[in-house]
């Protein structure tokens, strides 16, 4: 995972600490910013790759249009990393190709 | 389910406005919207400013604080980080934290803005291309700018406004390369006299422009054919361009690109309301009457997404929307609407001036709205501008015909950021005009929902609840 970021924290009025989780290792956040930015700062690299060609990908817009920021947000696949507040304990996944379809059990 | 006189979506400048306006005049009022903190995209994050130093967003962004303020005190049911997926002119759908509910109303205020442009160029869904916007928003809501060597290219006011922030902070800008046609310079000169009846934009961009040079910073005019350059395992290491009839590349990490903003016309949309092209703005805006009210009866609109005229003009129309919306709600005499609707008619007339000047100075260059065949143009399916030219050159009808040919504006973003693009090359290829051409049918939900939301509204388990 690439930690060079290509984004610097500049100097900011204080705010309380969050940690979240991505991809299992533990992040640093601003309480109140989104994770598509906590994971920008952090210069993790492509967020996702696309279920049609699996080219890599990261956040783009950063206002809730693009949806290049998908990710699986505390077990929730497809949530917008930018319309997400960062949450203590959060856990972050970046996803990979296309999604499945989680089975369902047959009660016939 | 609970009923509004009076529901506003969207809480920018428009929205906000709208609100304390409606709820002043006696209207029972609420208002969605989707971020945690009122402000929209241009006061993003406005209660709680992030940067230490208030010089590096400037004076324009903390005016966003009265407007807040007022909003804040107004007799308003606001509901924040709240999705709206579903309208219709009774009621509309949405989701706080994945819960969803019913909200009905007697008239509706759609206030939902404006979206970056869609910048299609080849490389532009290469991570570490974003948009101005995406920019200025992180600078916004986590103080947070790029870290060199850094490229801003495009065209329009913001371009220079975020580059004027970044340098501001500290930012050192490898090159700023401006794509706007050398020949809407002299197209724009016609619109010279309104311009000078807004001449405080006019005195705004010469003094950004001054701000740049004086910061060492020279934009490169007349640049074209911008080219996303990457390393072997995809990553970006700079942006190849033609300036003076010679190619070139300069080294970046980061690319931040911008060719203006176009209305936000989703909801309008999924409403069925009727829309029309704008050959000024390159761009479909609804069709509305004096006071905003589209096609649909009961459904209003005011601010960008009614036509790109800047957050001063949004925060006028919300008031004159809201007080057209009091009048007919019985709430105001003829006589003072008039009296109150006239001045906000003056004051948005004064701030509009400028704007045939900006459009047409700042119309993007060809190679923007009509990409040449090899680039991306459906980012989520990836399909190319090649792909939609054949399709219309084939025979195909329309944007929704070539969805179903080609999937493009069928995936997570539903044609947000192929829509526009894909108009104009059907257009071009089968030489008809845009609004022949048509667009997407944009449908509910308007956001990704899970089915347990879209349950949580059925009107049966509505009434389930209320019998148990």
């Amino acid at each position: 995972m690439p930690t060079d970021s290509n984004f610097k924290r500049l100097p900011a009025n204080a705010a309380a600490e969050v940690v979240i989780w991505v991809e299992g290792k533990p992040l640093k956040a601003r309480a109140g910013e989104s994770v598509a930015a906590a994971v920008l700062a952090a210069g993790l690299g492509p967020t996702r790759t696309t279920p049609v060609s699996a080219s890599p990908r990261a956040p783009y817009c950063m206002m809730g249009v693009c949806f290049e920021c998908l990710m699986e947000i505390d077990g929730q696949e497809n949530t917008q990393g930018c319309m997400t507040t960062v949450a203590e304990g959060m856990q972050v996944q970046f996803q990979r190709g296309i999604r499945n379809v989680p089975e369902v059990e047959d009660n016939a | 389910m609970r009923n509004y006189d009076l529901v506003v979506i969207g809480a920018g400048p428009a929205g906000m406005a709208a609100a304390t306006t409606a709820a002043s005049q006696g209207l029972n009022v609420a208002l969605i919207d989707e971020q945690r903190q009122a402000g929209g995209q241009i006061y993003r994050n406005i209660g709680t400013p992030v940067l230490s130093d208030e010089r590096v967003l400037g004076p324009d962004y903390y005016y966003g604080r009265e407007l807040a303020r007022k909003f804040s005190e107004a007799n308003v049911d606001y509901l924040s980080n709240a999705t709206v997926w579903e309208v219709s002119d009774s009621h509309l759908c949405l989701s706080i934290d994945g819960e969803s509910r019913r909200i009905g109303f007697t008239r509706v205020l759609i206030a939902t803005g404006a979206q970056e442009r869609p910048v299609p160029f080849p490389g532009w869904t290469t991570p570490g291309v974003m948009t101005c916007g995406a920019a200025q928003i992180m600078l916004k809501t986590s103080g947070l700018a790029p870290n060199g060597p850094l490229v801003i290219a495009g065209s329009g006011p913001l371009l220079l406004l975020v580059a004027c922030q970044l340098s501001r902070a500290g930012i050192e800008i490898a090159a700023l390369l401006d794509t706007t046609p050398k020949h809407n310079y002299r197209a724009a000169l016609k619109h010279l006299p309104g311009a000078l009846r807004g001449w405080r934009y006019l005195l705004k961009g010469t003094r950004l422009i001054a701000e740049l040079r004086r910061k060492g910073v020279k934009p490169l005019n007349g640049v074209s054919q911008l080219n996303a350059v990457t390393d072997e395992d995809g990553n970006l290491t700079g942006v190849c361009f033609r300036h003076n009839g010679t190619e070139q590349t300069v080294a970046c990490s980061s690319l931040l690109v911008h060719q203006g903003v176009v209305p936000n016309v989703q909801l309008t949309r999924s409403l069925g309301a009727e829309h029309s092209w704008d050959e000024l703005q390159q761009c479909w805006r609804p069709t509305l009457d004096t006071f905003g009210e589209t096609s649909v009866p009961n459904v209003y609109v005011a601010g960008d997404n009614a036509g790109i005229g800047g957050a001063l003009v949004a925060e006028l129309q919300g008031q004159l929307t809201a007080t057209r919306i009091a009048m007919q709600a019985g709430q105001l005499n003829a006589e003072a609407f008039a009296h109150m609707s006239r001045a906000l008619q003056t004051q948005i007339e004064q701030q509009l001036a400028i704007r045939p000047f900006l459009d047409q100075l700042y119309t993007p260059a060809p190679e923007f709205l009509r990409p040449a065949d090899e680039t991306v143009v459906c980012r989520c399916e990836e399909v190319t501008a090649g792909e939609i030219r054949n399709l219309a050159k084939t025979g195909c009808a329309g944007p929704n015909q070539a969805k179903a040919f080609c999937r493009a504006g069928m995936g997570p973003c539903q044609g947000r950021l192929c829509g526009l693009t894909v108009s104009q090359l059907m257009a071009e290829a089968s030489d008809r005009p845009v609004p022949e051409v048509g667009y997407y049918n944009v449908r509910s939900p308007i956001k990704p929902v899970t089915l347990a939301e879209v349950a949580g509204v059925h009107p049966a388990s509505e009434s389930l609840q209320a019998d148990s």
